[in-house]
């Protein structure tokens, strides 16, 4: 693959028919007009989301008016809304669900750090402790407008991916993230990956 | 004897009509004395008998509210837990009562009262997991909002949640030495929301029994014995992630071939602690919280909360603020009725096509709101005494646009849209009928309840703010399926627009609050139970204060989720696709059923 | 007849069709996309595409429109208006404001200015209780909107929340001119106040030259 810099030089009888590109390029540029999201919209947040797609701040404009609520058919999963600790095992197993490349946008203060129900005892304090998250929007909830902003921010983050380096195009196998059990509390079975080879119960290292 | 009957006559009781005291203490004579604050206190093996009588004698057919107060390190009060009901008549206020029962686990148990009103059904599963009651001869008891094996009753004061900083805020960390602020995770040694007990072993544990009892109540419920041929039937979840755009709810159903025998609704899943966190918080700090329980009409949330507020401090609410309380309350109906008539469309098929009209004209609406207190959908826009903004310039002419013309004609298009499509008709009609004496022992209140022929509104039993000053119908329908439910929101949109047509014209000059609230506002000691006709249903709000800065009890009165006490009822014997119609027709916010 | 009714409401969807581009025509076209024509086109009156076309377009918002807050500082002199009174971090319901008060450097004693001020942007939700509280108009609400991030919002302080007072002037006219209106009538209150005071204090002294010299002319005589 060759750097867009250095690409050759376009004899001036072609310069209007002939146009050199990469494959980043090219693959950039379609994806940024293709983005399917997931409609999962869980709390109010959802709402400004459903505005979004509404005629005012249409986003069929930049093709993304496709709100598949199955996730084996989306690209980009929108966390509109207050996680909580029932709903986990569910956000992780539809995002393990989803296929490469894919993309998550915290919206909203709840989905950023639990936002104001953060002192709760059932509400998870920010998805990102469960996927990884690649656009967060403050606000609460954020205006459609500002949702936007967050799609071009997220269409920039594009230009600078190669396909080289896509999670969907290394080797191996990828098992997704582990997702949580509803033991006493919300069990994240990362936390106890290394733990698991020990036979014995956890005692005083984790009670709080 | 005649002195006795004339000390019982002697003796006053708030919450409840004196007459009725009367009668409670007569016809169980030494058993009956008022309640600490409100109501008559009633011992626990009588609640069964009590709640008879005034059902059967006294009129009392709506049993509106069932929960719980934890009474612990109260100076001069023994620990206990204390139950109480609200009880209503179709006209008037409440009749409380109040069971005192010890704290501990094994002795924390009374009767259930299902058998004779079934809204009790959901509200003591709800008091089951908060508070760790039980209830003897409830049918199906099992925690409602928290999963079973989750570890403690969360609602009990000695119950800590992980990030626990202070008893009440504002917190001493923030101010005046605030200067190297933390994280909240910082609080917790997992550096996370989460807590395991002591001597708990990950590998060991039952991770599956919350699916299991409820497969086990799927499996044992509603069995017919006299069927001759064995079928297969098999369980499905409506999981909680599906298309309809009701939020997370999960429904469990036993389907026999297409046609549903059983039906388990699963709360829960954005369970957010507002009763817990309203402990914590003072006064007015609640006030941004309750828009966030109904989130499509925000401004009837705050009106709920504050109407009791102002019970229990005695405010008047100036002139001039109550006509701007009724003309965002009915532009918020508007607003309401007008996406659930998009998004039931939305639910029977029509891919998002009704919603779309709708959703316009709620961004024309949202625009004067946005003018009016700042925001678009959470508006925090009320306060005890009064609202926090006046108009702006400009205001009433584009409010007036829109009540008298745009709303109107865009609104009979939408009926004609879906009203009168041979499609609708054949899928609404006779699907999901309630009938009326079901409806009003399951608690259910609203539309919902008005479509199957009961002429019960708040805005005329117990009138609050102008109505009764205001000419407006109660919209009523017989049949009581979808259909109806459908179409009885067209007919109270156009009611609202009837009172818009009243309120709009002569707004009184005058201040908009009596005086302005600090922040630090202390209530009297007493309880009460505010609600309104929101447009869902009866929003209600039930407080104790003990003469602090923050409430010692906060308990919200949720439409929606009494609403769906007779969702099984309603779906028995139809197929698998008309379980989305009758759920689109009851018009669901899961802010407000899990809150 | 059975499917009239299905008919109507294909006749209402195709009236809705028609209607988006009566406009069109009527202006001719291209019209109506311009920047002058958006209010109309956003207005009660407004018929047919309703879309605006962010981000190309942006649509102005009301004054009191709320998203995160800022603190507002004296051009002038530099200063903030705060004086950590503690009142906006007692009045948050989701504490997200931590103030440290700031000491006299000379006498050591806790003075009126903070020296941190930390909200928690990912927590803040927006509802304007601090601007509402405060008793000196020193933290008001900005609507900038346009804030999505890479990483998670964390605390921000001083430098990032101060903005000029004209700043808010501009976003908030009504609210500044009722400031500018409050100010000044504290003002000329101060100013009756002490001109009264020192009209007093004049008749005082006049009354005492009055008596003194009545005193002297009868000397002689006595």
């Amino acid at each position: 693959m060759r750097d867009v810099e250095n690409l050759p030089e376009i004899p001036p009888e072609l310069q209007g028919t002939v146009k050199l590109t990469t494959f980043d390029q090219l693959f950039a540029w379609a994806r940024k007009r293709s983005l399917w999201p997931m409609l999962f919209g869980l709390a109010c947040c959802a709402f400004e989301m459903i505005a979004a797609a509404a005629s005012r701040y249409d986003i069929a404009r930049f093709g993304m008016e496709i709100m598949r609520p199955s996730p084996r058919q989306a690209d980009l999963l929108i966390v509109s809304g207050t996680v909580t600790k029932k709903m986990a095992p569910q956000v992780v197993r539809l995002y393990n669900q989803m296929p490469e490349p894919k993309y998550v946008i915290a919206m909203g203060a709840c989905a950023i750090s639990g936002g104001p129900f953060k002192e709760g005892y059932a509400v998870v304090s920010g998805v990102d402790k469960l996927i990884p998250v690649d656009v967060y929007i403050p606000g609460c909830p954020p205006r459609p407008e500002a949702l936007i902003h967050a799609f071009l921010a997220l269409h920039a983050r594009f230009e600078h991916e190669r396909i080289r380096d896509l999670k969907a195009y290394q080797k191996g196998v990828d098992d997704g993230i582990p997702i949580p059990s509803l033991g006493p509390d919300l069990v994240d079975w990362r936390r106890f990956e290394p733990l698991m080879e020990e036979a014995e119960p956890v005692k005083e290292a984790i009670h709080g | 004897m005649a002195e006795e009957a004339q000390v019982q006559e002697s003796v006053q009781v708030k919450g409840m009509p004196q007459e009725v005291f009367q009668a409670l203490s007569e016809h169980f004579p030494g058993e009956i004395k008022p309640a600490r604050y409100e109501g008559a206190l009633v011992p626990a093996g009588k609640i069964v008998e009590v709640i008879r009588f005034l059902r059967d004698e006294m009129g009392y057919c709506f049993l509106s509210n069932l929960t719980a107060t934890d009474y612990y390190e109260v100076k001069g009060v023994e620990p206990h837990l204390d139950v109480v009901y609200h009880l209503f008549r179709m006209q008037g206020g409440y009749a409380a009562l109040h069971v005192e029962i010890p704290r501990e686990l094994e002795k924390a148990h009374l009767p259930s009262v299902t058998s004779l009103f079934p809204s009790a059904m959901l509200q003591e599963r709800e008091v089951y997991d908060m508070f760790g009651i039980r209830f003897d001869g409830h049918p199906d008891l099992r925690r409602l909002l928290m999963w079973e094996g989750f570890d403690g009753y969360p609602l009990r004061k000695d119950w800590k949640e992980v990030y626990y900083e202070g008893e009440t805020k504002p917190y001493k960390s923030r101010y005046p030495k605030g200067g190297h602020p933390i994280y909240a995770e910082e609080l917790s040694p997992l550096k996370d929301n989460i807590r395991y007990p002591e001597g708990w072993a990950p590998q060991e544990w039952d991770y599956d029994e919350a699916d299991r009892l409820l497969y086990e109540r799927m499996l044992s419920a509603h069995r017919d014995p006299d069927k001759p041929l064995k079928t297969d039937e098999m369980i499905i979840n409506f999981g909680p992630h599906h298309p309809s755009t009701h939020g997370v709810f999960r429904m469990a159903v036993r389907l026999d071939g297409e046609t549903v025998r059983h039906l388990e609704p699963v709360f829960g899943y954005l369970h957010r602690n507002h009763e817990k966190i309203g402990e914590r918080n003072t006064w007015i700090q609640n006030i941004p919280f309750t828009d966030r329980l109904d989130y499509i009409n925000g401004m009837t949330n705050n009106w709920a909360y504050v109407i009791a507020l102002e019970k229990m401090l005695g405010l008047e609410v100036p002139e001039r603020a109550e006509y701007l309380r009724v003309i965002v309350g009915e532009f918020s109906r508007i607003v309401n009725h007008m996406l659930a008539a998009g998004f039931f469309s939305n639910e029977l098929g029509l891919y998002f096509t009704g919603s779309l009209y709708a959703l316009e004209e709620r961004e024309h609406i949202l625009d004067l709101f946005e003018e009016l207190s700042g925001a678009r959908m959470m508006f925090n826009y009320m306060r005890p005494g009064g609202v926090r903004y006046d108009l702006p310039e400009g205001w009433l002419e584009k409010a007036k646009a829109l009540a008298y013309e745009r709303i109107p004609s865009k609104v009979e298009q939408m009926q004609h849209f879906l009203l009168d499509n041979d499609v609708v008709k054949a899928r609404t009609m006779g699907v999901g009928v309630l009938p009326p004496d079901v409806a009003m022992a399951s608690g259910i209140t609203g539309p919902v309840l008005r479509a199957s022929g009961v002429a019960y509104d708040i805005r005329r039993a117990e009138p609050y703010s102008l109505y009764d000053q205001l000419d407006f119908d109660v919209a009523v329908r017989e049949h009581g399926d979808a259909y109806d439910r459908l179409a009885i929101r067209f007919d109270e949109i156009w009611q609202s627009l009837r009172i818009l047509r009243q309120v709009l014209e002569n707004i009184p000059e005058g201040p908009i609050v009596a005086k302005k609230p600090s922040h630090r506002l202390k209530v009297p000691e007493g309880e009460t139970y505010g609600r309104i006709e929101a447009p869902k249903g009866e929003l209600g709000f039930y407080l104790v204060s003990l003469g602090k800065f923050n409430p010692y009890r906060y308990h919200i009165r949720s439409t929606s989720l009494l609403n769906l006490t007779a969702l099984s009822d309603m779906t028995r014997g139809l197929k698998v696709a008309d379980i989305v119609t009758v759920l689109g027709s009851i018009d669901l916010t899961m802010g407000e059923v899990d809150r | 007849m059975y499917g009239f009714g299905v008919l109507k409401t294909l006749g209402i969807a195709f009236y809705h069709f028609v209607l988006t581009y009566v406009d069109d025509v009527k202006m001719g076209f291209g019209k109506r996309y311009t920047p002058e024509h958006l209010p109309e086109r956003q207005g009660v009156n407004g018929r047919g595409i309703y879309t605006v076309r962010y981000p190309k377009e942006k649509l102005p918002l009301p004054e009191r429109s709320r998203n995160h807050p800022f603190l507002v500082y004296i051009e002038e002199t530099g200063k903030l208006k705060c004086t950590a009174c503690g009142i906006c971090a007692q009045a948050c319901p989701v504490q997200c404001i931590w103030i440290e008060r700031g000491k006299d450097p000379e006498t050591g004693k806790p003075a009126s200015f903070p020296a941190a001020f930390h909200i928690d942007q990912g927590l803040c939700i927006g509802c304007g209780m601090c601007a509402e509280f405060c008793p000196f108009d020193a933290i008001k609400m900005d609507m900038e909107y346009e804030n999505s991030s890479y990483t998670r919002p964390g605390f921000v302080g001083i430098e990032e929340l101060k903005k000029p007072e004209s700043y808010h002037a501009k976003i908030h006219p009504t609210d500044y001119a009722r400031e500018m209106e409050e100010k000044r009538l504290k003002e000329e209150r101060k100013r009756k106040a002490a001109a009264a005071k020192a009209a007093k204090a004049k008749a005082a002294a006049a009354k005492k030259a009055a008596a003194a010299k009545k005193e002297q002319g009868e000397e002689p005589k006595g």
